[in-house]
């Protein structure tokens, strides 16, 4: 006798509800790209496609390690002045310690992994909520930055090739007139990366898990405390890594920037179809909905739109994307 | 005789404020159906949960053929051979049947990190085979019906290779179909050698499958005796020893029959059906059914907790509507959940602020202050009135003991002048003395002239404490009994006529 005969699920529940989240931001993707278009003559340029793509570069990096840490079912309110504290010593590094510029991307990464290690054990030892140990990290990496910096930006004047390595365009040297900047390249290798990450690995895997019941992946012999330490590890590796770009791109290290980036890679997660209840999540909707992002951003812009009215509208997005994935979660239970 | 696979002797379990086990010995053979039972509270589920690895004994013994083993962690567990299947289903729904089968031992790819997720399913095909369930391996458990969902927690469980399997009440949300299938699979691993441990209330059930029973009351180890040459109503009598069915007198009926509460045809969902019954003055009306049967969901309803699709409820012979907890309060309605931690107290504040929590407005003067001499008195007045263990009135709820917790609650539904209450299993996680001044209490606020539905799963309770019974299967009323003619096998009959299909 079949156990399964009797209660077939409706086939409409085999679609992952974060799958159909990512059709939809795609659609919403198209539709903002169409409205702009029609909108206004100057926004269909290569020019303004390749500032599309440099104004998501840094906060698609960072929304890629915060998808992460939502999957696993926390939070991660540091990563905007994390990035600022990678950039400020990969700065420091470079020019006041004048060691070569692969030591300063090193050092740059490697800060934002300790600072999401402290995170880690903060959340996964000490039992800290993770919304209040992410949000004194924020004012630990802030403050951190400035003592480092002195106040002041640091400017990479002696060793440009720093900033011709973000901005200059390998794709450009191979189809001339394609000049997309390398540094959207190394979002798409990161992204690449982060998907692998989480799809392929047990530490994926184990984000997802313990996002979905995290008792039950103890129960099951998971060791729980030591991956979700590595979920904060890996939203603070993307941080260090959106702190070199960064510092890349403006070819200085600001120590004052920084500061609500992390809200914009929250929002591009959960555009995306990240569940702010954990346990649902993908890395190609997070990338979309960073899109989703700096395309509006880019578009209001173009249509003159004073800059406060652009902070409103995506604070307004933030808590329509919340609400969506609230509808969402609620159709499901 | 067949070999002993487990031994624990003098395990001992303290809880704060409550010792779980004290002093309990359990056998199993290989080979054997070794089931477990005891009333709610007995400690079952706290031994097996040590021999799982979940707690650890505080003392006590624990061999495994024969070596004295230590059992740290649910891994330790498993590397013995060792599996749980716990009461609540621990699946993670966002993963595939696959992942969560195999969670914590994914099979690995070249790269040592990386998962293999070809041979995941595979494995998971083949496990599934041999036990002859038709499971899809990459479909998402939250789309599972529950008793699947059951089933992937026993594949789970046996693909450890176990050589000891535990099932907690594995059977309280199955049809008798798959409760057929899941037998099927346990004489399966009985055949191989397996020791199975099967905890359920469901007696009938116990005498079908196990070999040997073992008895447990009060966290205290009574006996273990072979199956066939135990009756079911010997079975029964050890459970609940002769205290409990010593009943308290009979309450009189109350002389003024006034129905208080009238419900009529309410519907929400799968979970309640068109229920109808009434509630008079003075009358204890007890819900019975099975876990699962729709009547926790009845009260909420009621107590607009949840919002209904239809159906009429009327107060005092007037229909009223009640969209929200707030408006039940203020027709006099009080509803104490079964988790008085979760909804029913704020653990963290003192026994007087519970008391005056749900009626604060009329301890609020003109300018929004609290009238601290009010609460006082108020919270005094009922700490006597209900007799309330309690050091004093500033004493922090989470360190009473559960039954005092429990009557914190109903000081908080008198002082907001409830006339009518609803219980929800009053006594779960209550040790039996304490549950006895509990049904004192029950008794008097009948008498005072109040109206109290009590829902129970324990049957003994429902057939000393109520007037009447109305019993639920499935979000149908299927039953209603006197106290008179109310009996255990009556009850279950009705509890569980399912509505033809």
């Amino acid at each position: 006798m079949s156990l399964i005969r009797r209660s077939i699920p409706r086939p409409g529940s085999l679609v992952r509800s974060d799958a159909i989240q990512r059709v939809l931001a795609f659609g919403a993707l198209i539709v903002i790209v169409i409205f702009f278009s029609l909108a206004s003559p100057n926004f269909l340029q290569f020019d303004n496609f390749v500032g599309i793509l440099l104004a998501t570069a840094v906060v698609g990096v960072l929304a890629l390690g915060t998808t992460f840490v939502i999957i696993s079912g926390g939070i991660d309110l540091s990563i905007g002045t994390v990035m600022t504290l990678s950039a400020v010593i990969t700065g420091v590094l470079i020019t006041s310690m004048q060691l070569p510029v692969v030591v300063g991307i090193v050092g740059g990464v490697g800060i934002g992994g300790l600072a999401g290690l402290a995170n880690g054990i903060l959340i996964a030892r000490f039992k800290i909520p993770p919304f209040i140990a992410t949000l004194g990290m924020l004012n630990v990496a802030k403050g951190l930055a400035l003592v480092i910096s002195g106040l002041t930006p640091i400017y990479f004047s002696g060793t440009p090739e720093f900033n011709e390595g973000a901005m200059g365009s390998l794709i450009g040297g191979i189809l001339p007139g394609v000049d997309i900047p390398n540094i959207v390249l190394v979002l798409f290798g990161a992204a690449l990366l982060a998907s692998l990450l989480l799809t392929k690995t047990v530490l994926g895997r184990y984000t997802f898990a313990i996002g979905s019941n995290e008792e039950a992946a103890r129960l099951s012999g998971v060791n729980v405390d030591a991956w979700k330490a590595g979920v904060y590890v890996i939203g603070g590796l993307f941080a260090g890594l959106g702190g070199v770009l960064i510092a890349a791109r403006l070819n200085s290290a600001q120590p004052s920037l920084g500061f609500g980036y992390e809200l914009d890679a929250i929002t591009a997660a959960v555009i995306g179809g990240t569940s702010l209840a954990g346990g649902e999540g993908s890395i190609l909707g997070t990338v979309i909905g960073a899109f989703i992002i700096s395309t509006l951003t880019n578009g209001l812009r173009i249509l003159s739109v004073p800059q406060e009215w652009q902070t409103v509208v995506t604070g307004g997005i933030v808590i329509l994307a919340v609400y969506l994935d609230i509808i969402r979660r609620r159709r499901q239970t | 005789m067949a070999d002993v696979l487990v031994a624990m002797e003098h395990i001992s379990k303290d809880f704060p404020g409550v010792r779980a086990l004290d002093d309990c010995r359990f056998e199993l053979r290989s080979g054997e159906i070794h089931a477990l039972v005891g009333e709610n509270g007995a400690g079952k589920s706290t031994l097996m949960k040590i021999l799982a690895g979940v707690y650890t004994a505080d003392m006590g013994e624990i061999r495994f053929k024969g070596q004295p083993v230590d059992i740290p962690s649910p891994h330790a567990a498993q590397d013995l051979g060792i599996s749980i299947i716990h009461q609540e289903l621990n699946l993670m729904p966002h993963l595939t049947v696959a992942q969560n089968i195999f969670i914590g031992r994914e099979p690995r790819g070249r790269l040592r990190y990386d998962l293999d997720e070809g041979e995941l399913n595979a494995r998971t095909r083949q496990l599934l085979e041999t036990l002859h369930l038709s499971l899809n391996p990459r479909m998402k458990v939250a789309n599972l019906a529950v008793a699947q969902q059951q089933m992937v927690e026993i594949a789970k469980a046996l693909s450890f290779d176990a050589e000891v399997l535990i099932m907690d009440e594995p059977t309280a949300a199955l049809t008798e179909t798959e409760i057929d299938e899941l037998f099927r699979i346990i004489r399966q691993l009985r055949e191989r050698g397996v020791g199975v441990v099967h905890i359920s209330h469901r007696l009938e059930e116990l005498k079908q499958i196990s070999d040997r029973v073992t008895v447990m009351r009060d966290g205290r180890y009574i006996d273990t005796v072979a199956t066939a040459e135990a009756s079911i109503d010997r079975i029964i009598s050890m459970m609940v020893g002769r205290t409990i069915f010593e009943a308290t007198p009979e309450i009189p009926e109350h002389p003024d029959p006034e129905v208080v509460l009238e419900v009529r045809d309410l519907s929400r969902g799968r979970m309640v059906r068109n229920v109808s019954f009434q509630l008079r003055r003075g009358e204890i009306l007890g819900f019975a059914g099975l876990v699962g049967a729709g009547r926790t969901e009845v009260a909420r309803a009621i107590f607009g907790a949840d919002r209904l699709d239809s159906g009429e409820v009327f107060v005092r012979g007037k229909l009223v509507h009640i969209g929200s907890p707030t408006d039940a309060v203020s027709h006099g309605i009080g509803y104490l959940s079964e988790d008085r931690k979760r909804y029913g107290l704020a653990l963290g504040m003192d026994v007087e602020t519970n008391v005056v929590l749900a009626a604060f407005r009329r301890f609020v003067g003109v300018l929004g202050w609290i009238n601290s001499r009010l609460t006082r008195a108020a919270a005094e007045s009922q700490v006597k009135h209900l007799a309330i263990k309690t050091p004093s009135l500033g004493q922090k709820v989470r360190n009473l003991s559960g039954g005092t917790q429990q009557k914190v609650v109903v000081a908080k539904w008198l002082t907001a002048n409830t006339e009518i209450l609803i219980f929800d299993e009053p006594t779960r996680g209550i040790d039996v003395g304490a549950k006895s001044e509990i049904y004192r209490l029950l008794n008097d606020l009948a008498k005072e002239g109040r109206a109290i539905i009590m829902i129970s799963s324990e049957l003994p309770e429902i057939l000393r404490m109520s007037h009447r019974i109305v019993v639920m299967c499935e979000g149908r009323v299927t039953g209603e009994l006197t106290s008179d003619q109310a009996t255990q096998e009556k009850i279950m009959t009705f509890a569980t006529q399912r509505a033809p299909a």
